[in-house]
């Protein structure tokens, strides 16, 4: 199919665009942003009166359940609440059941996403077997079947020694390493940011000293070994100040933060409310005017929906006993535009931590509408209002803090290789 | 609306004394509902010259309204001397009604023990009723509209007033 | 934009839309008037027609159930004998500690004694904000209280502790209150410094090592003492806490003796505070470990009353949470 996306506002960070732009896809590719090529016919022309033209969006952690957990949500569940997200590259971490620790675990997810269509997959690999800590994983073996880059989830790699070892081979293999700053043993079984909330409400804490010593070891490893190193789901001030600190002396090392990050705060546990249950905890609001100024400085280069649907249940327990994570894959642009509204984000910027950010962290081709490249792209109508309800989610899981959120901007189209795998119904 | 009081006062203390003589009750236990029963209370013990100690009974935790209205965080101990067993007892209260207190005094005095007899003498009798419980003494009858209240104000002086207060559910 | 607020929350669990008291959950959040109204129903139950009168028939018809997912013999009783003499029909349910209560289970339970026309929980459950939890998805008929949730709260036994107070001291603002011991892992301890301070209490002081205090502990408003001769100086009333013998092997603190060396409280001691102070213990005491036989067992001692005065309290946040239009359902 040959588009011609007419009449657009186009937003392309990485090409430095920002203004009014026609865009022409043609065989699964951009074929020209702004001039017309010669002699296009296009098989359908879409007026688009100034809506936004967007780099698909590259979504750096996003729990399928699958395999595993498919009470929560499955493949075929999740992957048009991406599409409907605007997300046309997504990432999933190798926590599933079984981890992804073998190219077998890789090939799966791959054919069942092609098979159900929509956002492209990369898969995060194990660093060690069965995420388990203590033994690398076949690191090679899983480079050559696909995977995206290494990690171990939320499980901890407590001994310093095979973590270091474990960045040094896939150093060796050019694989980046994707690592969670959490100490496990000051995490313990806190639930909460360790503050005055979870005082008051009794709830066992988690520290901020979980983040930062955790973070300061890795970042004594990867001045040792130089690996290549990207930093998941910040939560403090003074994290995003020792990232400062590390990226200044020009250590390999990239962050994200997870959107809901950007929002909620300690006070939001109030009531036991286990929509706010996520992992790192929300902390304070000096933390999230921190996080925010990083993302808005460009020290973070990343902003994730760390997606985790839940099933009903998972969240209906006395507050401890709840699991945490946001199914946040139909807020993330939301929430970002939101951002951009309240002048804490310009607007390149928050697109750009939505699709060339995260390409770079992930060393991949994408995030930007250049001529030539795959026809990845988001289309999105700035000033439509919209309110977010259960019963119009497409992910499975339904755990969010932000429903019944009045949003502004919503996605109507998104193509994934030139392929249209999005339309907004009753949308323009 | 302000009403006299001495004269049903008067009439009351005259018809317990004609009852007592007649049922031959020479040593009565005078017992007041709390608040207004027991002003009054005071009046005819003192008038009827009894010795011994006069009791009170608050029954807010007998009422049966209970679970619509609350509780009255204030609940005076009820006051009954050691051993009703046997004894004539004179329930007095300010103003009878629906009958609904009456039913929750003698349920609470009999929580205390078993007495021989209860007489009921009220000051005020104002119609109404929803239990068959009726007085044995009477101060005054008065013809009242539902929704107006007549409330006994006190100890010292004692005064009658009607309140009209709509709309508020009725409990005497 | 204009910012919205992060997330959208329901009105007050506790209160019914005219201030009453409908689950007891928490001290917190309830006004001053009403924790008076509670104290002052109490007075009535402590007064109740002496040996003559032990039960009233109040709650006659209703049936309260005991939901213990944590083994507590003590409170339960004092709970079961408070519904006992409001002529309630009760039922003791030990779920136990061995099981582990998922979410589903935990409201199946629910729903079936609900199907029972159960109308009222009296709830205790090893995790925070349990009673919260049960409260939000009980039927709408259906009264809550907290008999202690995790570390966050135990508010019957704060108010009994807050009765005791009132008996002996009259006025809390001239007060200093001091709370010994494990602070951090205390729900008794965050109800008792709710309640006295929306009681007025002058001075209310956390005393306790680093290991057991709250993270920013003084944002509850009170002075954190890590010195007990400084903590316990001229107050009026001490609060000693029951501290878990699991804490005491090396994690949280070194060994009972050095604890009791420290912090325990003992004679000499007890004469940094005022002649006329009060001590108190929400039990079970660990005697030689935060307190010393003479000083429990001694003059200052009003370890006892408490356990009285508990039954009273307990009858005062039923009835007054069962006397708000449960007949409607």
């Amino acid at each position: 199919m040959r588009w011609h996306l007419q009449g657009g506002h186009v937003i392309d960070p990485a090409c430095g665009r920002d203004g009014p732009a026609d865009v022409w896809i043609a065989d699964g590719h951009i074929v020209a942003v702004g001039t017309a090529p010669p002699e296009f016919t296009a098989d359908r022309t879409l007026a688009l009166d100034g809506r936004l033209v967007l780099p698909g969006l590259i979504d750096l952690a996003v729990r399928l359940r699958e395999p595993g957990q498919e009470h929560k949500a499955t493949i075929a569940s999740e992957l048009p609440a991406a599409a409907a997200g605007g997300i046309t590259t997504l990432v999933c971490p190798p926590d599933t059941q079984p981890v992804v620790d073998s190219p077998a675990q890789i090939e799966y997810i791959q054919r069942s996403a092609a098979a159900v269509g929509g956002p492209r997959v990369e898969v995060l690999a194990a660093l060690t077997v069965g995420l388990e800590g203590t033994a690398l994983a076949e690191m090679a073996a899983l480079r050559d079947g696909g995977c995206i880059g290494l990690s171990n989830g939320l499980r901890p790699v407590a001994n310093t020694l095979v973590l270091r070892r474990a960045l040094e081979y896939a150093d060796t293999l050019g694989l980046t390493v994707h690592l969670h700053p959490l100490d496990p043993h000051l995490a313990a079984d806190g639930c909460a940011h360790e503050g005055a909330v979870a005082t008051r409400l009794g709830l066992p804490g988690i520290p901020r000293a979980a983040e930062t010593a955790a973070l300061a070891q890795i970042l004594a490893l990867v001045e040792q070994t130089g690996a290549r190193v990207h930093i998941c789901r910040l939560s403090t001030a003074r994290g995003a100040h020792l990232l400062a600190q590390a990226r200044a002396e020009g250590l390999p090392v990239s962050a994200d933060v997870a959107v809901h990050q950007l929002f909620l705060t300690e006070d939001d546990l109030e009531g036991f409310d286990a929509r706010c249950h996520v992992l790192p905890p929300a902390r304070t609001a000096a933390d999230r005017a921190a996080l925010r100024e990083a993302v808005a400085s460009g020290l973070v280069q990343a902003v994730c929906s760390d997606h985790q649907p839940h099933d009903e249940d998972a969240k209906t327990a006395p507050f401890p006993q709840t699991e945490p994570g946001v199914s946040g894959l139909e807020t993330l642009l939301a929430l970002m535009l939101e951002l951009v509204g309240q002048g804490v984000l310009d607007r390149p910027t928050a697109v750009a931590a939505l699709t060339g950010g995260p390409a770079t962290v992930l060393g991949l081709d994408r995030g930007a509408l250049r001529p030539g490249a795959p026809a990845d792209l988001t289309v999105v109508d700035p000033d439509t209002t919209w309110t977010l309800e259960a019963q119009n989610m497409r992910s499975r899981g339904r755990n969010t803090p932000f429903l019944g959120r009045r949003l502004r901007g919503r996605v109507t189209h998104t193509w994934v290789a030139g392929t249209l795998v999005y339309a907004l119904e009753g949308g323009r | 609306m302000k009403l006299e009081v001495t004269d049903p006062l008067t009439r009351l203390h005259r018809d317990l004394e004609a009852l007592l003589r007649l049922r031959a009750v020479s040593t009565p236990l005078v017992v007041g509902i709390h608040t207004g029963g027991a002003w009054i209370a005071a009046r005819l013990h003192a008038g009827l010259g009894l010795e011994g100690p006069l009791g009170s009974l608050d029954i807010s935790f007998y009422r049966d309204d209970f679970s619509r209205i609350g509780l009255n965080p204030r609940v005076r101990p009820s006051q009954l001397p050691l051993g009703i067993d046997g004894r004539h007892v004179v329930l007095v209260d300010d103003v009878i009604h629906t009958g609904r207190t009456v039913r929750a005094a003698l349920n609470e005095l009999f929580d205390f023990g078993r007495p021989a007899s209860v007489m009921l003498a009220v000051l005020i009798d104002r119609g109404g009723r929803e239990l068959p419980i009726q007085p044995d003494a009477v101060g005054a009858r008065v013809e009242l509209p539902r929704g107006s209240e007549i409330k006994l104000t006190g100890p010292d002086p004692l005064g009658l007033e009607i309140l009209s207060t709509p709309n508020r559910p009725e409990s005497r | 934009m204009k910012p919205q607020s992060p997330v959208a929350r329901p009105a007050s669990l506790q209160l019914t839309p005219d201030g009453r008291l409908r689950h007891f959950l928490s001290i917190e959040g309830l006004p001053r008037a009403l924790l008076e109204q509670i104290l002052d129903t109490a007075e009535s139950f402590a007064n109740l027609g002496g040996p003559a009168v032990k039960k009233v028939p109040l709650l006659r018809g209703k049936t309260i159930v005991n939901l213990f997912f944590e083994a507590s013999t003590r409170t339960r009783t004092t709970f079961e004998l408070a519904a006992k003499r409001l002529s309630a029909d009760v039922l003791n349910l030990n779920i136990g500690a061995a099981a582990t209560v998922k979410g589903e289970t935990l409201l199946d339970t629910l729903r079936n004694l609900e199907a029972m026309h159960t109308d009222m929980f009296v709830v205790r459950h090893a995790d925070s904000g349990a009673a919260h939890f049960i409260a939000r998805h009980a039927a709408p008929h259906v009264r809550v209280i907290n008999a202690g949730d995790g570390r966050h709260a135990h508010p019957t036994q704060a108010m009994l502790d807050m009765f005791t107070i009132r008996r002996v001291k009259g006025a809390f603002e001239p007060l200093c209150v001091a709370i010994v011991g494990d602070i951090l892992h205390s729900r008794v301890a965050r109800s008792q410094i709710h309640a006295l301070k929306t009681l007025g209490t002058g001075c209310v002081r956390v005393v306790a090592p680093r290991t057991l205090l709250p993270a920013e502990v003084e944002t509850l408003g009170v002075e954190a003492h890590v010195d007990p001769e400084t903590g316990l100086e001229e107050a009026d009333v001490i609060i000693m806490l029951r501290l878990q013998r699991e804490r005491m092997k090396g994690a949280f603190l070194p060994s009972e003796h050095e604890y009791f060396q420290r912090f325990g409280l003992t004679e000499e001691r007890l004469r940094r505070a005022r002649p006329d102070v009060i001590v108190m213990h929400p039990g079970p005491i660990n005697r030689g470990v935060e307190i010393d036989s003479r000083v429990a067992d001694g003059p200052r001692s009003v370890i006892l009353r408490q356990v009285t005065y508990g039954i009273a309290v307990r009858m005062a946040v039923m009835s007054m949470a069962l006397g708000t239009g449960t007949d409607a359902s």
